[in-house]
Protein backbone atom coordinates (compact mmCIF):
# COMPACT_ATOMS: atom_id res chain seq x y z
CA UNK A 1 0.00 0.00 0.00
CA UNK A 2 1.33 3.40 -0.90
CA UNK A 3 -0.21 6.77 -1.56
CA UNK A 4 -0.50 8.34 -4.96
CA UNK A 5 1.36 11.64 -4.86
CA UNK A 6 -0.88 13.70 -7.17
CA UNK A 7 -4.20 15.41 -6.70
CA UNK A 8 -4.78 16.11 -10.41
CA UNK A 9 -3.80 14.70 -13.76
CA UNK A 10 -2.96 17.83 -15.72
CA UNK A 11 -0.18 16.37 -17.84
CA UNK A 12 2.49 13.70 -17.77
CA UNK A 13 5.36 16.19 -17.66
CA UNK A 14 5.20 16.32 -13.85
CA UNK A 15 4.49 12.60 -13.36
CA UNK A 16 7.40 10.28 -12.57
CA UNK A 17 8.05 6.89 -14.15
CA UNK A 18 6.82 5.32 -10.89
CA UNK A 19 3.55 7.26 -11.03
CA UNK A 20 3.01 6.15 -14.63
CA UNK A 21 3.82 2.52 -13.83
CA UNK A 22 1.41 2.61 -10.90
CA UNK A 23 -1.36 3.78 -13.23
CA UNK A 24 -0.51 1.02 -15.73
CA UNK A 25 -0.49 -1.67 -13.02
CA UNK A 26 -3.82 -0.45 -11.67
CA UNK A 27 -5.20 -0.41 -15.22
CA UNK A 28 -4.40 -4.12 -15.53
CA UNK A 29 -6.62 -4.80 -12.52
CA UNK A 30 -9.32 -2.64 -14.07
CA UNK A 31 -9.07 -4.52 -17.35
CA UNK A 32 -10.01 -7.70 -15.55
CA UNK A 33 -13.25 -6.06 -14.38
CA UNK A 34 -14.16 -5.29 -17.99
CA UNK A 35 -14.00 -9.02 -18.78
CA UNK A 36 -16.43 -10.02 -16.01
CA UNK A 37 -20.11 -10.89 -16.45
CA UNK A 38 -21.00 -7.82 -14.35
CA UNK A 39 -18.64 -5.11 -15.53
CA UNK A 40 -19.07 -2.78 -12.58
CA UNK A 41 -17.56 -2.27 -9.15
CA UNK A 42 -18.91 -0.01 -6.38
CA UNK A 43 -15.63 1.82 -5.71
CA UNK A 44 -16.63 5.40 -6.61
CA UNK A 45 -20.19 5.20 -5.31
CA UNK A 46 -21.22 8.66 -4.17
CA UNK A 47 -18.51 10.40 -6.20
CA UNK A 48 -19.78 12.85 -8.80
CA UNK A 49 -17.84 13.47 -11.99
CA UNK A 50 -18.62 16.14 -14.55
CA UNK A 51 -17.30 15.71 -18.07
CA UNK A 52 -16.70 19.21 -19.41
CA UNK A 53 -16.09 18.91 -23.12
CA UNK A 54 -15.55 22.29 -24.72
CA UNK A 55 -14.30 20.56 -27.87
CA UNK A 56 -16.02 17.80 -29.77
CA UNK A 57 -14.96 14.26 -28.94
CA UNK A 58 -16.49 10.85 -29.39
CA UNK A 59 -13.97 8.30 -28.25
CA UNK A 60 -12.47 10.12 -25.28
CA UNK A 61 -15.82 11.31 -23.93
CA UNK A 62 -17.45 7.88 -24.19
CA UNK A 63 -14.34 6.25 -22.76
CA UNK A 64 -14.29 8.55 -19.73
CA UNK A 65 -18.01 8.14 -19.21
CA UNK A 66 -17.76 4.36 -19.35
CA UNK A 67 -14.80 4.38 -16.97
CA UNK A 68 -16.81 6.49 -14.51
CA UNK A 69 -19.86 4.26 -14.78
CA UNK A 70 -17.85 1.03 -14.40
CA UNK A 71 -16.63 2.45 -11.06
CA UNK A 72 -20.20 3.45 -10.05
CA UNK A 73 -19.59 7.21 -10.05
CA UNK A 74 -22.43 9.59 -10.86
CA UNK A 75 -21.72 11.37 -14.11
CA UNK A 76 -22.88 14.59 -15.66
CA UNK A 77 -22.02 15.52 -19.21
CA UNK A 78 -21.53 18.95 -20.58
CA UNK A 79 -20.73 19.91 -24.12
CA UNK A 80 -20.19 23.45 -25.25
CA UNK A 81 -22.93 23.48 -27.85
CA UNK A 82 -26.26 24.40 -26.32
CA UNK A 83 -24.68 25.64 -23.09
CA UNK A 84 -24.46 29.04 -21.51
CA UNK A 85 -20.97 29.39 -23.01
CA UNK A 86 -22.74 30.42 -26.17
CA UNK A 87 -24.32 33.14 -24.01
CA UNK A 88 -20.89 34.55 -23.18
CA UNK A 89 -20.16 33.03 -19.77
CA UNK A 90 -16.46 32.70 -18.90
CA UNK A 91 -14.78 29.36 -18.23
CA UNK A 92 -14.24 30.28 -14.61
CA UNK A 93 -17.88 31.22 -14.06
CA UNK A 94 -19.04 28.01 -15.73
CA UNK A 95 -16.69 25.97 -13.57
CA UNK A 96 -17.58 27.77 -10.34
CA UNK A 97 -21.25 27.23 -10.98
CA UNK A 98 -20.68 23.57 -11.61
CA UNK A 99 -18.62 23.26 -8.46
CA UNK A 100 -21.37 24.97 -6.45
CA UNK A 101 -23.45 21.91 -7.30
CA UNK A 102 -20.95 19.72 -5.36
CA UNK A 103 -18.75 18.01 -7.89
CA UNK A 104 -15.78 15.84 -6.87
CA UNK A 105 -13.97 15.36 -10.17
CA UNK A 106 -13.88 17.50 -13.31
CA UNK A 107 -12.76 15.91 -16.59
CA UNK A 108 -12.04 18.73 -18.99
CA UNK A 109 -11.24 19.06 -22.66
CA UNK A 110 -10.63 22.57 -23.91
CA UNK A 111 -9.10 24.17 -26.99
CA UNK A 112 -6.93 26.42 -24.80
CA UNK A 113 -3.70 24.95 -23.50
CA UNK A 114 -3.60 25.31 -19.72
CA UNK A 115 -7.37 25.34 -19.17
CA UNK A 116 -7.16 22.32 -16.78
CA UNK A 117 -4.34 24.02 -14.82
CA UNK A 118 -6.47 27.14 -14.56
CA UNK A 119 -9.35 25.13 -13.10
CA UNK A 120 -7.02 23.27 -10.74
CA UNK A 121 -5.88 26.63 -9.42
CA UNK A 122 -9.39 27.92 -8.81
CA UNK A 123 -11.47 24.88 -7.84
CA UNK A 124 -11.35 22.38 -4.98
CA UNK A 125 -12.28 19.47 -7.25
CA UNK A 126 -9.86 16.93 -8.73
CA UNK A 127 -9.08 17.91 -12.33
CA UNK A 128 -8.36 15.40 -15.10
CA UNK A 129 -7.07 16.74 -18.40
CA UNK A 130 -8.83 15.12 -21.35
CA UNK A 131 -6.91 17.22 -23.86
CA UNK A 132 -5.96 20.91 -23.69
CA UNK A 133 -5.20 22.68 -26.96
CA UNK A 134 -1.81 21.70 -28.39
CA UNK A 135 -0.45 20.91 -24.94
CA UNK A 136 -1.19 17.48 -23.41
CA UNK A 137 -3.61 14.57 -23.62
CA UNK A 138 -2.25 12.44 -20.78
CA UNK A 139 -4.78 9.59 -20.73
CA UNK A 140 -4.19 8.98 -24.45
CA UNK A 141 -0.45 8.60 -23.85
CA UNK A 142 -1.10 6.33 -20.86
CA UNK A 143 -3.27 4.02 -22.92
CA UNK A 144 -0.65 4.04 -25.67
CA UNK A 145 2.13 2.94 -23.32
CA UNK A 146 -0.19 0.38 -21.69
CA UNK A 147 -0.93 -1.09 -25.13
CA UNK A 148 2.78 -1.24 -25.94
CA UNK A 149 3.63 -2.78 -22.58
CA UNK A 150 1.04 -5.50 -23.12
CA UNK A 151 2.49 -6.31 -26.54
CA UNK A 152 6.22 -6.08 -25.72
CA UNK A 153 6.29 -6.74 -21.96
CA UNK A 154 8.08 -3.45 -21.35
CA UNK A 155 8.38 -0.08 -23.03
CA UNK A 156 12.05 0.22 -22.09
CA UNK A 157 14.35 0.15 -25.10
CA UNK A 158 11.54 0.29 -27.66
CA UNK A 159 12.13 2.60 -30.61
CA UNK A 160 8.95 4.58 -31.15
CA UNK A 161 8.39 7.22 -33.82
CA UNK A 162 5.44 9.58 -33.61
CA UNK A 163 4.41 10.53 -37.16
CA UNK A 164 2.35 13.50 -38.33
CA UNK A 165 1.48 16.98 -37.13
CA UNK A 166 3.72 17.07 -34.07
CA UNK A 167 3.55 20.84 -33.59
CA UNK A 168 -0.20 20.89 -33.04
CA UNK A 169 -0.54 17.55 -31.30
CA UNK A 170 -1.26 17.13 -27.61
CA UNK A 171 -1.08 13.38 -28.18
CA UNK A 172 2.50 13.73 -29.41
CA UNK A 173 3.68 15.77 -26.43
CA UNK A 174 2.11 13.47 -23.83
CA UNK A 175 3.46 10.44 -25.68
CA UNK A 176 6.97 11.88 -25.70
CA UNK A 177 6.84 12.47 -21.93
CA UNK A 178 5.42 9.02 -21.14
CA UNK A 179 7.66 7.06 -23.50
CA UNK A 180 10.86 8.82 -22.49
CA UNK A 181 10.15 8.43 -18.78
CA UNK A 182 9.64 4.70 -19.30
CA UNK A 183 12.93 4.40 -21.15
CA UNK A 184 11.88 4.24 -24.81
CA UNK A 185 13.85 5.89 -27.60
CA UNK A 186 11.53 8.42 -29.17
CA UNK A 187 11.67 10.13 -32.56
CA UNK A 188 9.23 12.40 -34.35
CA UNK A 189 8.58 12.47 -38.07
CA UNK A 190 6.60 14.84 -40.29
CA UNK A 191 6.84 17.74 -42.72
CA UNK A 192 9.19 20.47 -41.45
CA UNK A 193 6.24 22.87 -41.13
CA UNK A 194 4.59 20.51 -38.64
CA UNK A 195 7.66 19.94 -36.44
CA UNK A 196 7.79 22.31 -33.45
CA UNK A 197 10.57 24.91 -33.55
CA UNK A 198 11.74 24.30 -29.99
CA UNK A 199 12.10 20.57 -30.53
CA UNK A 200 15.63 20.41 -29.09
CA UNK A 201 14.38 20.66 -25.50
CA UNK A 202 12.24 17.53 -25.85
CA UNK A 203 15.16 15.14 -26.24
CA UNK A 204 13.78 13.30 -29.24
CA UNK A 205 15.22 12.52 -32.67
CA UNK A 206 13.72 14.25 -35.71
CA UNK A 207 13.25 12.43 -39.00
CA UNK A 208 11.93 14.14 -42.12
CA UNK A 209 11.46 10.98 -44.18
CA UNK A 210 8.85 8.37 -43.40
CA UNK A 211 11.03 5.66 -44.96
CA UNK A 212 13.89 6.52 -42.59
CA UNK A 213 11.42 6.49 -39.69
CA UNK A 214 10.21 3.03 -40.66
CA UNK A 215 13.78 1.74 -41.02
CA UNK A 216 14.74 2.78 -37.47
CA UNK A 217 11.57 2.03 -35.47
CA UNK A 218 9.79 -0.83 -33.73
CA UNK A 219 6.57 1.15 -33.38
CA UNK A 220 4.91 3.93 -35.35
CA UNK A 221 2.36 6.06 -33.53
CA UNK A 222 0.56 7.62 -36.49
CA UNK A 223 -1.27 10.85 -35.66
CA UNK A 224 -4.41 12.06 -37.31
CA UNK A 225 -3.92 14.84 -39.83
CA UNK A 226 -6.30 17.56 -38.76
CA UNK A 227 -7.90 18.69 -41.97
CA UNK A 228 -8.11 22.33 -40.88
CA UNK A 229 -4.29 22.53 -40.82
CA UNK A 230 -4.19 22.15 -44.54
CA UNK A 231 -6.38 25.21 -44.88
CA UNK A 232 -3.83 27.09 -42.77
CA UNK A 233 -1.28 26.40 -45.48
CA UNK A 234 1.10 24.24 -43.46
CA UNK A 235 1.29 21.66 -46.20
CA UNK A 236 0.17 21.99 -49.82
CA UNK A 237 -2.46 19.28 -50.23
CA UNK A 238 -3.70 16.15 -48.50
CA UNK A 239 -2.58 14.14 -51.54
CA UNK A 240 0.91 15.46 -51.17
CA UNK A 241 0.93 14.61 -47.46
CA UNK A 242 -0.30 11.14 -48.28
CA UNK A 243 2.38 10.72 -50.93
CA UNK A 244 5.31 11.75 -48.70
CA UNK A 245 4.17 10.79 -45.18
CA UNK A 246 1.32 8.32 -45.57
CA UNK A 247 1.97 4.99 -43.83
CA UNK A 248 1.31 2.34 -46.48
CA UNK A 249 1.86 -1.38 -46.69
CA UNK A 250 4.40 -0.93 -49.50
CA UNK A 251 6.52 1.30 -47.27
CA UNK A 252 6.23 -0.99 -44.23
CA UNK A 253 7.21 -4.06 -46.23
CA UNK A 254 10.67 -2.57 -46.82
CA UNK A 255 11.41 -2.97 -43.10
CA UNK A 256 13.28 -6.06 -41.90
CA UNK A 257 10.51 -7.03 -39.47
CA UNK A 258 6.90 -5.99 -38.95
CA UNK A 259 6.31 -2.65 -37.21
CA UNK A 260 3.61 -2.23 -34.62
CA UNK A 261 1.10 0.49 -35.50
CA UNK A 262 -0.74 2.79 -33.10
CA UNK A 263 -3.20 5.53 -34.00
CA UNK A 264 -5.17 7.66 -31.51
CA UNK A 265 -8.18 7.95 -33.84
CA UNK A 266 -10.25 9.03 -35.55
CA UNK A 267 -8.52 7.68 -38.64
CA UNK A 268 -8.47 9.50 -41.96
CA UNK A 269 -8.31 6.33 -44.03
CA UNK A 270 -6.12 6.77 -47.09
CA UNK A 271 -4.42 9.93 -45.78
CA UNK A 272 -2.05 9.39 -42.85
CA UNK A 273 -2.58 5.63 -42.92
CA UNK A 274 -4.02 3.22 -45.50
CA UNK A 275 -6.82 0.81 -44.63
CA UNK A 276 -4.69 -2.29 -45.17
CA UNK A 277 -2.24 -1.02 -42.52
CA UNK A 278 -4.90 0.21 -40.08
CA UNK A 279 -6.72 -3.13 -40.24
CA UNK A 280 -3.63 -5.35 -40.30
CA UNK A 281 -2.60 -7.78 -37.57
CA UNK A 282 0.20 -5.40 -36.55
CA UNK A 283 -2.23 -2.59 -35.83
CA UNK A 284 -3.18 -2.24 -32.15
CA UNK A 285 -5.72 0.50 -32.76
CA UNK A 286 -8.70 -1.32 -31.23
CA UNK A 287 -6.61 -2.57 -28.29
CA UNK A 288 -5.85 1.08 -27.62
CA UNK A 289 -9.56 1.84 -27.39
CA UNK A 290 -10.20 -1.06 -24.99
CA UNK A 291 -7.23 -0.04 -22.85
CA UNK A 292 -8.51 3.53 -22.81
CA UNK A 293 -11.39 2.62 -20.53
CA UNK A 294 -9.12 0.66 -18.16
CA UNK A 295 -6.53 3.46 -17.99
CA UNK A 296 -9.17 6.09 -17.25
CA UNK A 297 -10.64 3.87 -14.52
CA UNK A 298 -7.17 3.58 -13.01
CA UNK A 299 -6.64 7.36 -13.10
CA UNK A 300 -10.03 8.10 -11.50
CA UNK A 301 -9.43 5.42 -8.88
CA UNK A 302 -5.97 6.63 -7.90
CA UNK A 303 -6.89 10.32 -7.85
CA UNK A 304 -10.04 9.87 -5.78
CA UNK A 305 -8.34 7.64 -3.22
CA UNK A 306 -5.61 10.07 -2.27
CA UNK A 307 -7.12 12.25 0.42
CA UNK A 308 -4.54 14.77 1.60
CA UNK B 1 5.15 1.37 10.76
CA UNK B 2 7.47 0.04 13.47
CA UNK B 3 6.54 -3.13 15.30
CA UNK B 4 7.98 -5.39 17.96
CA UNK B 5 7.48 -9.15 18.01
CA UNK B 6 5.86 -10.22 21.29
CA UNK B 7 5.31 -13.94 20.66
CA UNK B 8 5.66 -16.49 17.93
CA UNK B 9 2.14 -17.94 18.10
CA UNK B 10 2.57 -20.63 15.45
CA UNK B 11 5.84 -21.99 14.05
CA UNK B 12 6.40 -23.64 10.68
CA UNK B 13 5.45 -27.12 11.87
CA UNK B 14 2.31 -25.89 13.61
CA UNK B 15 1.43 -23.86 10.52
CA UNK B 16 1.44 -26.96 8.33
CA UNK B 17 -0.54 -29.04 10.86
CA UNK B 18 -3.17 -26.31 11.13
CA UNK B 19 -3.59 -26.20 7.36
CA UNK B 20 -3.86 -29.98 7.19
CA UNK B 21 -6.62 -29.91 9.79
CA UNK B 22 -8.46 -27.10 7.98
CA UNK B 23 -8.28 -29.02 4.69
CA UNK B 24 -9.82 -32.09 6.31
CA UNK B 25 -12.52 -30.05 8.03
CA UNK B 26 -13.46 -28.42 4.75
CA UNK B 27 -13.84 -31.78 3.00
CA UNK B 28 -15.72 -33.27 5.93
CA UNK B 29 -18.20 -30.41 6.26
CA UNK B 30 -18.85 -30.39 2.50
CA UNK B 31 -19.15 -34.21 2.34
CA UNK B 32 -16.39 -34.53 -0.24
CA UNK B 33 -15.20 -32.33 -3.04
CA UNK B 34 -18.24 -32.26 -5.36
CA UNK B 35 -18.98 -28.64 -6.42
CA UNK B 36 -16.31 -27.47 -3.99
CA UNK B 37 -14.05 -24.57 -4.95
CA UNK B 38 -11.56 -22.47 -3.02
CA UNK B 39 -11.08 -18.73 -3.40
CA UNK B 40 -8.09 -17.04 -1.78
CA UNK B 41 -8.12 -13.36 -0.84
CA UNK B 42 -5.19 -11.18 -1.80
CA UNK B 43 -2.45 -11.33 -0.68
CA UNK B 44 -1.68 -14.17 1.76
CA UNK B 45 -5.09 -15.80 1.45
CA UNK B 46 -4.11 -16.67 -2.12
CA UNK B 47 -1.18 -18.78 -0.93
CA UNK B 48 -3.21 -20.31 1.90
CA UNK B 49 -5.91 -21.29 -0.61
CA UNK B 50 -3.34 -22.86 -2.89
CA UNK B 51 -1.91 -24.93 -0.05
CA UNK B 52 -5.38 -26.00 1.13
CA UNK B 53 -6.21 -27.12 -2.43
CA UNK B 54 -2.98 -29.14 -2.53
CA UNK B 55 -3.80 -30.79 0.79
CA UNK B 56 -7.31 -31.65 -0.39
CA UNK B 57 -5.81 -33.08 -3.58
CA UNK B 58 -3.46 -35.24 -1.50
CA UNK B 59 -6.20 -36.44 0.83
CA UNK B 60 -8.99 -37.02 -1.68
CA UNK B 61 -7.07 -37.53 -4.92
CA UNK B 62 -9.21 -34.90 -6.63
CA UNK B 63 -8.26 -31.35 -7.51
CA UNK B 64 -10.65 -28.51 -6.64
CA UNK B 65 -10.99 -25.29 -8.67
CA UNK B 66 -8.92 -22.44 -7.26
CA UNK B 67 -9.60 -18.72 -7.61
CA UNK B 68 -8.06 -15.44 -6.50
CA UNK B 69 -10.05 -12.48 -5.21
CA UNK B 70 -9.09 -8.88 -4.57
CA UNK B 71 -11.79 -6.99 -2.70
CA UNK B 72 -10.01 -3.61 -2.71
CA UNK B 73 -12.49 -2.01 -5.10
CA UNK B 74 -15.40 -3.07 -2.87
CA UNK B 75 -14.06 -1.68 0.40
CA UNK B 76 -16.13 0.78 2.43
CA UNK B 77 -13.16 2.79 3.66
CA UNK B 78 -11.80 3.66 0.22
CA UNK B 79 -12.64 7.35 0.45
CA UNK B 80 -11.65 7.83 4.08
CA UNK B 81 -8.23 6.21 4.08
CA UNK B 82 -5.15 8.33 3.66
CA UNK B 83 -3.60 5.92 1.23
CA UNK B 84 -5.16 4.32 -1.80
CA UNK B 85 -4.68 0.58 -1.51
CA UNK B 86 -3.21 -1.12 -4.53
CA UNK B 87 -5.83 -2.88 -6.60
CA UNK B 88 -4.63 -6.40 -7.30
CA UNK B 89 -5.73 -9.12 -9.65
CA UNK B 90 -8.95 -11.07 -9.33
CA UNK B 91 -8.99 -14.33 -11.26
CA UNK B 92 -11.88 -16.75 -10.87
CA UNK B 93 -11.39 -19.11 -13.80
CA UNK B 94 -14.57 -21.15 -13.24
CA UNK B 95 -18.31 -20.55 -13.10
CA UNK B 96 -19.28 -20.05 -9.44
CA UNK B 97 -22.96 -20.76 -10.12
CA UNK B 98 -24.24 -23.41 -7.65
CA UNK B 99 -20.75 -24.03 -6.25
CA UNK B 100 -19.82 -24.45 -2.60
CA UNK B 101 -17.17 -21.75 -2.26
CA UNK B 102 -14.66 -21.59 0.55
CA UNK B 103 -13.31 -18.07 0.93
CA UNK B 104 -9.83 -18.07 2.49
CA UNK B 105 -8.10 -15.22 4.33
CA UNK B 106 -5.18 -15.07 6.72
CA UNK B 107 -6.48 -12.96 9.62
CA UNK B 108 -10.11 -12.22 10.45
CA UNK B 109 -10.40 -8.94 12.36
CA UNK B 110 -13.19 -6.38 11.81
CA UNK B 111 -14.91 -8.42 9.12
CA UNK B 112 -14.96 -5.51 6.67
CA UNK B 113 -12.70 -7.14 4.12
CA UNK B 114 -14.87 -10.26 4.16
CA UNK B 115 -17.97 -8.08 3.72
CA UNK B 116 -16.30 -6.52 0.66
CA UNK B 117 -15.29 -9.96 -0.65
CA UNK B 118 -18.86 -11.25 -0.39
CA UNK B 119 -20.05 -8.31 -2.51
CA UNK B 120 -17.29 -8.97 -5.01
CA UNK B 121 -18.20 -12.66 -5.29
CA UNK B 122 -21.85 -11.82 -5.96
CA UNK B 123 -20.76 -9.98 -9.09
CA UNK B 124 -19.49 -13.27 -10.50
CA UNK B 125 -22.76 -15.18 -10.08
CA UNK B 126 -24.81 -17.00 -7.48
CA UNK B 127 -22.90 -19.64 -5.57
CA UNK B 128 -24.86 -22.28 -3.65
CA UNK B 129 -23.02 -21.51 -0.44
CA UNK B 130 -20.05 -19.45 0.72
CA UNK B 131 -18.02 -20.60 3.70
CA UNK B 132 -15.21 -18.68 5.34
CA UNK B 133 -11.90 -20.22 6.34
CA UNK B 134 -9.32 -18.13 8.22
CA UNK B 135 -5.94 -19.03 9.61
CA UNK B 136 -6.36 -16.68 12.59
CA UNK B 137 -9.44 -15.16 14.20
CA UNK B 138 -8.25 -12.27 16.37
CA UNK B 139 -11.68 -10.93 17.40
CA UNK B 140 -12.87 -7.28 17.44
CA UNK B 141 -15.57 -7.80 14.80
CA UNK B 142 -17.39 -4.74 13.48
CA UNK B 143 -19.70 -6.68 11.16
CA UNK B 144 -21.93 -9.73 11.68
CA UNK B 145 -19.39 -12.07 10.06
CA UNK B 146 -18.57 -15.50 11.46
CA UNK B 147 -15.93 -17.90 10.11
CA UNK B 148 -16.79 -21.54 9.36
CA UNK B 149 -13.25 -22.86 9.67
CA UNK B 150 -10.71 -21.38 12.08
CA UNK B 151 -7.03 -22.25 12.29
CA UNK B 152 -6.34 -20.50 15.59
CA UNK B 153 -8.45 -18.33 17.88
CA UNK B 154 -6.17 -15.61 19.18
CA UNK B 155 -7.75 -12.98 21.44
CA UNK B 156 -5.82 -9.73 21.03
CA UNK B 157 -5.89 -6.19 22.32
CA UNK B 158 -6.38 -3.30 19.94
CA UNK B 159 -2.73 -2.20 20.00
CA UNK B 160 -1.56 -5.68 19.08
CA UNK B 161 -1.53 -7.09 15.59
CA UNK B 162 -1.31 -10.58 14.19
CA UNK B 163 1.15 -10.99 11.32
CA UNK B 164 0.96 -14.10 9.19
CA UNK B 165 4.21 -14.82 7.39
CA UNK B 166 4.36 -17.27 4.52
CA UNK B 167 7.20 -18.92 2.71
CA UNK B 168 5.97 -17.75 -0.68
CA UNK B 169 6.53 -14.05 0.06
CA UNK B 170 8.10 -13.74 3.52
CA UNK B 171 10.56 -16.63 3.42
CA UNK B 172 9.10 -18.46 6.43
CA UNK B 173 5.84 -19.88 7.74
CA UNK B 174 4.83 -18.35 11.06
CA UNK B 175 2.12 -16.49 12.91
CA UNK B 176 3.43 -13.64 15.06
CA UNK B 177 1.82 -11.50 17.71
CA UNK B 178 3.33 -8.03 17.39
CA UNK B 179 2.93 -4.75 19.19
CA UNK B 180 2.57 -1.76 16.90
CA UNK B 181 3.95 1.58 17.94
CA UNK B 182 2.12 4.34 16.12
Amino acid sequence: MSSFPHKHLLGLEDYSADDILKILDTAESMKEILARPIRKVPTLRGVTVVNLFFESSTRTRISFELAEKRLSADTVNFSSSGSSLSKGETLLDTARNIEAMKIDIVVIRHRAAGAPHFLAHHLEAVIVNAGDGCHEHPTQALLDVLTLRQKFGSVKGLRVTVVGDIAHSRVALSNIHALKKLGATVAICGPATLIPRDVAGLGVGVVYSIDDAIAQSDVLNVLRIQLERQEAGLFPTLREYQKYFGVTRTRLEKAQRPLTILHPGPINRGIEITSDVADSEHSLILDQVTNGVAVRMAVLYLLSGAKQ
Amino acid sequence: MEYRIKTVLVDAQGFDRTLTRLAHEIVERNRGTANLAIVGMQTRGVFLAKRLAEKIQTAEGIGVPLGTLDATLYRDDFRTRLKSPKAQITDIPFDIYDMNLVLVDDVLYTGRTVRAALDALMDFGRPRRIQLAVLVDRGHREMPIRPDFIGKNIPTSMNEEVRVRMNEIDGEDAVLLVEVSP
